[in-house]
């Protein structure tokens, strides 16, 4: 068993890989292993692995990669995610990959597979449409046509078709993915000061580019780790941030917050690996039924969700006083209109649940940080002294 | 700075401003009429069911755009911001909730109803569902039916997408419209406007195709917009649209037949010293002075694409009377904003070769992504496929504070130059 330092690096390690060679390791031994990219937020990884497959999240190139090439396909008016996608592609760190998929959460994302499909890179390229009608005969019906592209398009490469079993078992591996985040979010909400936010966000972005078998592993073996105690606790509060579902902030953001005396308890950073509340149905003659139930009745709220019924401004304070936050950041990157249209409603929404709040912008490359640490400390320091 | 001249207006557009101002002053007295209203997106619009069923559409991008040319827009979005939306996001969503926040007062000086149904056709823009999330919450009473049309990924449409499309109307939108209105959902009322709707589908797109002429009687973008105004918005359907449409075809025909260039606010351009392709939304606030730079340099758009946000139909398609909600369904699936960027690229292409084009030029807006990202490769590709001279400027749809005319001039100018000297150089080799 390995230390929990030599897990959390690791883990850092594999998780800003920018050529992915775990993944493509993983690929090459076995000719029948396909890797399909995703861009945020949320696929169903589960029909992707039942097919031979390994999905891997492309979350951009955060500051660990200078963008030269990628600003010259972008107006200065468009958020910085796209541009380091696009900057891979064309520095062959996506070579190897036999597949794209680009779920629908705004028109940057949209538009950036037909870019993909202009450039010709990987052997398929496609833009997948989550339904925003939950009716399960008509929306249902949709999301099933959608998820059987995507097994068509692998199969097509490798000639893997995924099959009840085959799917139940890739459902019952995610479950466990799912259990065992929720497990160290659970701890963390009682003992933040034993795994930081930084070591969660490593651990659980690495996830997204490693098999998930071996995730679960890693997830198991941190859950014990922090079962006891590790790190001092501090007088910080308590926050939960939104916003940053999409471009991931840069680490020092995260840790900035942090040593600015603000616990981060429950975040959207890795949303996509956290999309669906509990377990999919697992023992089932119908696979793509039970995950089309799951998107339509388990998502979790998302700014890529159509909302009218269920506003994600009240589920964002029933999150927070389910995690007993002190309060909220609203966090996004810049640009990025589904975050920015949201937040005024849900900032109305805290204000009158009477939860604190600030907001900030960023981008993932963002390299100053004072302002944002001055300004998370003031918040934290008003809560401390006044609320 | 000198005070414009009064502008110079064509007859077609004489009868839609009162077209218009009709439309407004109904819609000011919707509540005494009995009639509901419906607040609905341009894209995809489904004009002929909302007149199915004798509701009032509200269009929140035209009042939006209305705004910028009424210079009320920086107003609107700036008290918008006031209640926490940022600057980087749409300035139409900004503008219209400005606009609510200041009474609601349309371009007549009514004030706009509020409405009796949120519809919310999400074509072609992912702002749209947001914008829509944020009037649910300023209109809690008003009914809300969802229509999601699918991106058209593959290039193409499927039956399956047209058939998802169809059971969201029967299940989800009809019977919402059924509940507002009152009334029972007729299909022979439906197929009647769909009949009317095709023959003002066919005068548009013999209108045009008259800037297939040199020299072209028609300005496809500037003058475009006013042109496509009753089809993509509030009359496609009636038989209004129709005498409008064949009116305009008749004014357009006679000038091709004279060798008559188009007409501008500032007069009739003199002379057709180039014939350009755009791509893009014009900028709103700032739209005669915009115009005006085309109108000095003698450059023609012959044709747009932001002329097809609310149909292709030059491509082809028509609405289909004896299947009247598959036609619906592929109508909104067809907008502009809802093809992939290759099939927006083919299309340009097309247009440059059939328009005989000189040039393209992107008018790139800041608040609109699904037009926006992706525009610079679409740049790359059809310069390589064509090789005429391609331009690019940025401005916004209703924000004055992104309409730089220095900037803008300057820019256009060296365009034009490039344009001229590539003229010079073809000519010199045809000799």
């Amino acid at each position: 068993m390995q230390s929990i330092d030599e897990l959390l690096t690791y883990c850092e390690k594999v998780a800003f890989d920018l050529n992915f060679a775990h993944a493509k390791n993983w690929k090459s031994q076995n000719e029948k292993r396909v890797i399909v990219g995703y861009l945020p937020i949320y696929v169903p990884r589960e029909v992707i692995h039942a097919s031979s497959g390994l999905p891997v999240g492309i979350m951009g190139v955060g500051d660990r990669k200078q963008i030269i090439k990628g600003d010259a396909y972008y107006q200065s008016y468009i958020c910085h995610l796209p541009r380091g996608v696009i900057e891979m592609a064309l520095d062959k760190n996506l070579d190897g990959f036999d597949g794209f998929l680009f779920p629908a959460i705004c028109d940057c994302i949209r538009n950036l597979s037909g870019m993909y499909k202009l450039a010709h890179k990987g052997k398929f390229q496609r833009y997948f449409d989550y339904p925003q009608n939950f009716d399960p005969k008509i929306g249902g019906v949709f999301y099933i046509q959608e998820m059987e592209k995507v097994m068509d398009d692998i199969f097509n490469i490798n000639g893997v078709r995924a099959d009840v079993n085959s799917l139940n078992n890739s459902i019952r591996l995610y479950n466990i993915n799912r259990r065992l985040i929720e497990a160290i979010y659970d701890i963390r909400q009682e003992f933040p000061w034993r795994l930081s936010a930084v070591e969660t966000y490593h651990i659980l972005r690495a996830g997204i580019a490693m098999p998930v078998e071996e995730h679960n592993e890693i997830l198991k073996q941190v859950l014990d780790y922090i079962q006891t105690d590790r790190g001092e606790p501090m007088d910080n509060i308590r926050v939960v941030v939104s916003g940053s579902f999409c471009e991931q902030p840069p680490i020092g953001l995260i840790k900035s917050i942090e040593m600015a005396g603000c616990y981060i308890v429950d975040d959207d950073f890795m949303l996509g690996s956290r999309w669906i509340l509990g377990d999919v149905e697992e023992n089932t003659d119908d696979p793509l039924q039970a995950l089309t139930n799951a998107y339509l009745y388990q998502s979790q709220f998302s700014s890529a969700y159509y909302d009218v019924g269920n506003p994600k401004g009240k589920r964002l304070v029933a999150q927070a006083n389910k995690r007993g936050a002190d309060g909220i950041i609203f966090s996004a990157a810049s640009f990025c209109d589904p975050a920015l249209l949201d937040r005024p409603e849900m900032q109305k929404e805290c204000d009158e649940a009477g939860i604190p709040h600030i907001n900030f912008q960023y981008h993932e490359n963002t390299g100053q940080f004072k302002v944002i640490k001055e300004q998370a400390g003031t918040f934290s320091d008003s809560i401390k002294l006044w609320a | 700075m000198a005070t414009p001249k009064d502008a110079i207006k064509e007859k077609s557009m004489i009868i839609q401003k009162e077209m218009l101002t009709k439309q407004f002053q109904e819609l000011s007295k919707a509540k005494e009429l009995g009639k509901k209203v419906v607040y609905t997106f341009v894209p995809g619009n489904l004009i002929e069911l909302i007149l199915a069923f004798d509701m009032l559409p509200v269009y929140p991008e035209i009042n939006a755009l209305q705004s910028g040319m009424r210079k009320k827009s920086g107003g609107f979005i700036k008290d918008a911001e006031k209640m926490g939306h940022s600057e980087d996001v749409c300035t139409y969503v900004k503008c219209d909730i400005g606009m609510m926040l200041n009474g609601n007062i349309g371009p007549t000086g009514d004030k706009i109803p509020e409405p009796d149904l949120l519809l919310l056709s999400y074509t072609g823009c992912f702002t749209f569902l947001k914008w829509f999330e944020n009037l649910n919450r300023l209109y809690p009473n008003a009914e809300i039916a969802m229509l999601h049309t699918p991106y058209q990924e593959a290039g193409k449409m499927t039956k399956e997408q047209v058939d998802y499309m169809v059971k969201q109307l029967k299940e989800e939108v009809i019977p919402k419209m059924e509940k507002v209105s009152g009334n029972k959902y007729d299909p022979e009322k439906l197929k009647k406007l769909l009949r009317n709707s095709v023959q003002s589908e066919d005068y548009w797109v013999k209108i045009l195709q008259t800037a297939k002429n040199k020299p072209s009687p028609i300005d496809a973008y500037f003058a475009g917009v006013y042109y496509m105004g009753p089809i993509n918005t509030s009359f496609r359907g009636t038989e209004e649209c129709v005498q409008y449409y064949k009116e305009l075809y008749d004014e357009v025909t006679e000038r091709a037949q004279q060798k008559l260039l188009p007409v501008t606010p500032e007069g009739i351009i003199p002379e057709e010293k180039f014939r350009l392709v755009v791509e893009g939304p014009p900028n709103w606030t700032n739209f005669r002075e915009f115009w005006k730079i085309f109108y000095d340099m003698g450059a023609v758009i012959v044709a747009s694409t932001y002329t097809k946000v609310g149909g292709l139909f030059d491509m082809g398609y028509r609405q289909n009377p004896e299947q009247p909600l598959e036609s619906i369904a592929e109508y909104c699936m067809g907008c502009y904003t809802n093809m992939n960027l290759p099939q927006r690229v083919d299309l340009i292409e097309k247009y440059i070769k059939e328009y005989k084009a000189d040039g393209f030029l992107i008018n790139s807006i800041k608040s609109c992504n699904s037009f926006s990202a992706g525009q610079l490769m679409i740049m790359r590709e059809i310069e390589q496929r064509t090789g005429v001279p391609v331009g690019f400027i940025e401005s916004d749809l209703v924000d004055p504070r992104y309409f730089s005319y220095a900037n803008i001039k300057n820019r256009l100018e060296s365009y034009f130059q490039m344009l001229e000297q590539r003229k010079i150089i073809l000519q010199q080799e045809t000799v």
